[in-house]
Parts: structure tokens; C-alpha cells; sequence
């Protein structure tokens, strides 16, 4: 009982505009990446399994029971978890409560997205849908909408620039091109990003991270069997789940995620620290503006800087707080229900100090900051090597 | 019946508010009130999370109020057409909505802060919804 809990195992597939496999074999592939990243593990050692994916996407009704079958996992338990983009950091903390509750030793959590399942017109009607289907969506309503929605709302009260959105791209596409799974490896320019289409003003293409194909796989185990299997865990120290009103009528901000800060202060109580002990974050930059968000929602700096805190390369390696050093989601690509496994996969391979090219000296506390739909569930996990 | 009128398109018709949409096309923009503790919800419910009670009437609101923030959309999703601006303003009775900005202003500079309107508007003969305009 009380166990702590540690990742013993991190996989993901290459995140690709279109896989051209079936999601049983992506899901198959980042499953054995996670097996085969233990060093003492195998299928039959795994007690449950957890299947997180934004199933509107899906064609298989309940993918969790088809998946358990592919991966030669019956009869162990499985189910899913969603909370749309948030859905595998949510499976991940189902899969903490399991194992410090003792009813399970070793639980693996798999996140999948094969979004090129569906023609755009048919995603861009499932996106429509993330609205208030009652009072929002009828209008028009859509992801970029919103968010620009909140870039608007937060250049009008801290004067954040649409540079300073470019900047948070620059960075992106940057790291991604040293990350080998990453859907984007090109290089940009602000005078690109800023002369890119128009999606919903003031944010353009480049501003807005793209559908794609991918799954990621974290295996968390019990503080008794973790270090049998892994030569490396990472603790799990702090975690924060918070909602917010779906409808943006009912929010009572609109420069800033409400969940993301409730959460964090959640999990920032739990592991004991604060914003400055964190040496490496993951932050879910769906657009460019939800990364300057979350550099305040999360405290890494105050209020209204997070454009300046781009401007001064605070978050790059070497920086003050480096973020999303594996291209976010803008350039490593966002499947959905497989990005929440693939933020943590980044921060335990840079508390083993396996980050190659990307890795930040001494990183010993890592957040993994993810985020469900246009702010409606806001998860915040804190790993600790 | 009847909620399915309401907006550009709809995806409900079933709603205990559903007499939302005859006020509009009297002309009213409605929000509902809690009989028990008073307080002012819009857009319409009919049940009170404050006080979990369903004891609700119709509350006329002025429509007056400040804009929030605001996007041009140049993509649209099926079965829309850009460019259309979507916007969120805070009424006089401190509740917010979440529509469109009317034709006419759109292509005017918008500000944070300015005054609007919310109106209604008829969208052929079948249906209905409300918009902002500038003051």
C-alpha cells in the first residue's frame, strides 16, 4: 500500500501525416518500444491496460478491448480513458491510483491517434462539435477559433506581439529536426510564420499544430517491482487534474487557462516545489499562444511576460526553463490521444539523461503540462528521477 | 422540438429551454432566473447549479455590453463560409455570450472594450439567431 509509483518503461511511434497501418499495429509498435526500453520486462508481467484515445476519431467501437487482444494481453483487464487531447496524462494518473491503491503492480497506459482516419472535412465537423454543441457551435466555432480567441484577449491586456507567437514556432521547428519521431523536420522563420494563411486572425498556419497518425506507451509500475525492472525509473511526485467550463461563455478568463492553473497548484503541493525547481517542461502548444499561456499559468514567469520570455530565449536548452525541447506538439504533431505519453516519454528519457542532442544538463525535476480540448481538463504531472 | 431553428446550424433540437428560440422571434433575448436564489444564467439553463433547483423563469436582459475578444475566421468548417467573426462580449447583467459579430461591422476595426449589442437576426424563413452589433 502507498507505493510510489515510477515510469519503468517509454515508447512512441514516428508521428506521420498518415501511418498507412491499422491503429492495432501503431499501437502494437510503440507497446513494444515501451517493453523493450525496460530492461526486465515482458507482456505477461503487465497486470492492466489502459487505451487512451478520443474515440470520434475511431472507427473500432471501445479500441481498448481490440488492442488487449493485438498486443496478447487477454485476460488482463483494459479499458479506455478520454479526455481528448489530455486523454493518456489522464490515463496515466488512472494508472498511478491503481497501483498505489494495490490492485495492480505494473499497468501499461497506450495513447493512439490515426487522425487521417477521417477525410478534413469530417475532422474539422468532430472539432466543431468541441465546442458547446448548444451555444457555440452553431456559429462557427472551431480549435483555431478559440485559441485565437485567446491570443486576441492576451495581446489586448499584456501587448504579447504576433512575433513573439512566431518566436514559440521558431523554437519548435528547431528541436523537432534533432527529434527523429518528430512529423515536421524543417526549419522556419518568423517572416515565414508571419506571412503564412490566415486561419482565424491573428493566428496563421504556422501558429496551429497539425493533425497526425501516432501512439505513445508509458509502463508505470509499484516502488517494489520498479527497480527489478528498470535500471532508471522516474518517479511520479506531483499530480494536478482541474476542468474548466466548456462553453467560453462561462469562463471567467479568457488570457489564460483556469484548469492549467488549478491543476498546478495541485501538483506543485504534492511533490513539494515550485515553479523555479523545475528544470525541463513539456507544455501543450496546440497554437503558439497556448505555450505563452502555459509559461504563466505554470509560473514560469509572471503575468502577462510569456511573450517576453520567448523574446529572451529563456525557454530554449541553456535557457532559464527549457520547453517542449522535442518540437511540441506544433512540430512533432498532435495525435490526440497519444500526446499526453508522448510529453512524458520526452521528460523520462531527460531525467535518464538520454535526450541526446536535446538533453538539458542535470535536469532532476521534469512537468508534463497537457491540456483537453480548448481548456475544458488541464493535467499537470511532475516526474522526479 | 424547436431548438433546432436556432444558430447558423444546429445539432440539438431537444432542450427544456427550447422556448428560448419563440422569445427570439418575438424579439427577446431571454436568460433565465433562479426562483430560488436569483441568480441571472444565460445562456438560458433550465436547472441552477448554484442551488440545484429547477424552479426557473424568463428573465428579459438588455443586451447591452462590452466586447470580450474576438477572431476572423478565414477557414470554415463544413457547412460554414468564411470569413465570419466570432466574438465573446460581457453583458450589462454579467453574463457573457459567445456569437457572431453582424456583417456590417465586421469589417470595421474592432476593439476590446467597445460597446455592442446583442440583436436578433432572422436567417431566411426557418431560422433564428442573435448577433452583435457596435453601439
Amino acid at each position: 500500500m502507498h507505493s510510489k509509483v515510477a515510469v519503468v518503461g517509454v515508447g512512441q511511434t514516428t508521428f506521420t501525416r498518415s501511418c498507412g497501418i491499422s491503429i492495432r499495429e501503431l499501437c502494437f509498435e510503440a507497446f513494444r518500444e515501451a517493453i523493450d526500453d525496460a530492461r526486465n520486462l515482458s507482456t505477461e508481467d503487465i497486470d492492466g491496460l489502459i487505451i487512451c484515445s478520443a474515440p470520434e476519431y475511431d472507427k473500432q467501437r471501445s479500441p481498448a478491448g481490440l488492442i488487449a487482444e493485438y498486443l496478447g494481453l487477454n485476460p488482463k483487464p483494459t479499458f479506455l480513458a478520454e479526455a481528448i487531447c489530455a486523454s493518456s496524462s489522464v490515463g496515466a494518473r488512472i494508472a498511478w491510483s491503481f497501483i498505489r491503491s494495490g490492485l495492480h503492480k505494473i499497468v501499461a497506459v497506450i495513447g493512439f491517434q490515426k487522425m487521417s482516419e477521417l477525410t478534413s472535412a469530417e475532422s474539422q465537423e468532430r472539432m466543431l462539435r468541441g465546442g458547446d454543441i448548444m451555444w457555440e457551435s452553431p456559429f462557427g466555432s472551431m480549435m483555431p477559433a478559440y485559441y485565437a480567441m485567446f491570443a486576441r484577449a492576451h495581446m489586448n491586456e499584456y501587448g504579447t506581439t504576433e512575433e513573439q507567437l512566431a518566436k514559440i514556432k521558431v523554437k519548435s521547428g528547431m528541436y523537432s529536426m534533432m527529434n527523429p519521431k518528430a512529423m515536421y523536420q524543417k526549419e522556419t522563420t518568423v517572416e515565414k510564420i508571419m506571412n503564412s494563411k490566415i486561419v482565424a486572425s491573428p493566428l496563421k498556419v504556422f501558429d496551429c499544430c497539425a493533425n497526425a497518425d501516432g501512439a505513445s506507451c508509458i509502463i508505470l509500475a509499484s516502488e517494489e517491482v520498479a527497480e527489478k525492472i528498470s535500471d532508471t525509473p522516474v518517479w511520479i511526485t506531483g499530480l494536478g487534474l482541474a476542468s474548466a467550463p466548456l462553453s467560453l461563455a462561462s469562463r471567467k478568463t479568457v488570457s489564460s487557462l483556469s484548469c492549467a492553473v488549478e491543476a498546478r497548484k495541485q501538483a506543485y503541493k504534492m511533490a513539494g516545489l515550485k515553479a523555479r525547481d523545475v528544470d525541463v517542461a513539456e507544455v501543450h502548444d496546440c497554437f503558439t499562444i497556448a505555450e505563452i499561456m502555459a509559461y504563466e499559468d505554470l509560473g514560469f514567469c509572471k503575468r502577462g511576460e510569456g511573450g517576453k520570455l520567448i523574446d529572451n530565449e529563456e525557454t530554449y536548452i541553456g535557457g532559464k526553463i527549457p520547453v517542449n525541447v522535442d518540437g511540441g506538439l506544433l512540430s512533432k504533431g498532435h495525435p490526440v490521444g497519444a500526446t499526453g505519453g508522448s510529453q512524458i516519454r520526452t521528460i523520462v528519457q531527460q531525467l535518464r539523461g538520454e535526450a541526446g542532442k536535446t538533453q538539458v544538463a542535470d535536469a532532476e525535476t521534469g512537468l508534463v503540462h497537457n491540456i483537453g480540448g480548448i481548456g475544458l481538463y488541464g493535467s499537470i504531472m511532475i516526474f522526479s528521477r | 422540438m424547436g431548438f433546432e431553428k436556432f444558430g447558423i446550424m444546429s445539432y440539438t433540437k431537444e432542450t427544456k429551454v427550447e422556448d428560448f428560440v419563440k422569445h427570439l422571434e418575438d424579439g427577446r433575448i431571454m436568460g433565465t432566473r433562479c426562483k430560488k436564489c436569483g441568480t441571472i444564467i444565460f445562456p438560458p439553463r433550465a436547472d441552477c447549479a448554484k442551488c440545484l433547483s429547477s424552479n426557473i423563469e424568463w428573465t428579459p436582459l438588455s443586451g447591452r455590453g462590452k466586447l470580450i475578444t474576438h477572431t476572423t475566421a478565414h477557414f470554415a468548417p463544413a457547412g460554414f463560409e468564411a470569413p465570419y467573426t466570432l466574438a465573446l462580449a460581457e453583458l450589462e447583467e454579467g453574463v457573457r455570450v459567445f456569437t457572431r459579430i453582424c456583417k456590417d461591422d465586421e469589417k470595421d476595426k474592432l476593439k476590446i472594450g467597445m460597446y455592442v449589442q446583442l440583436v436578433t437576426k432572422r436567417l431566411g424563413d426557418e431560422r433564428i439567431t442573435y448577433e452583435l452589433k457596435k453601439i
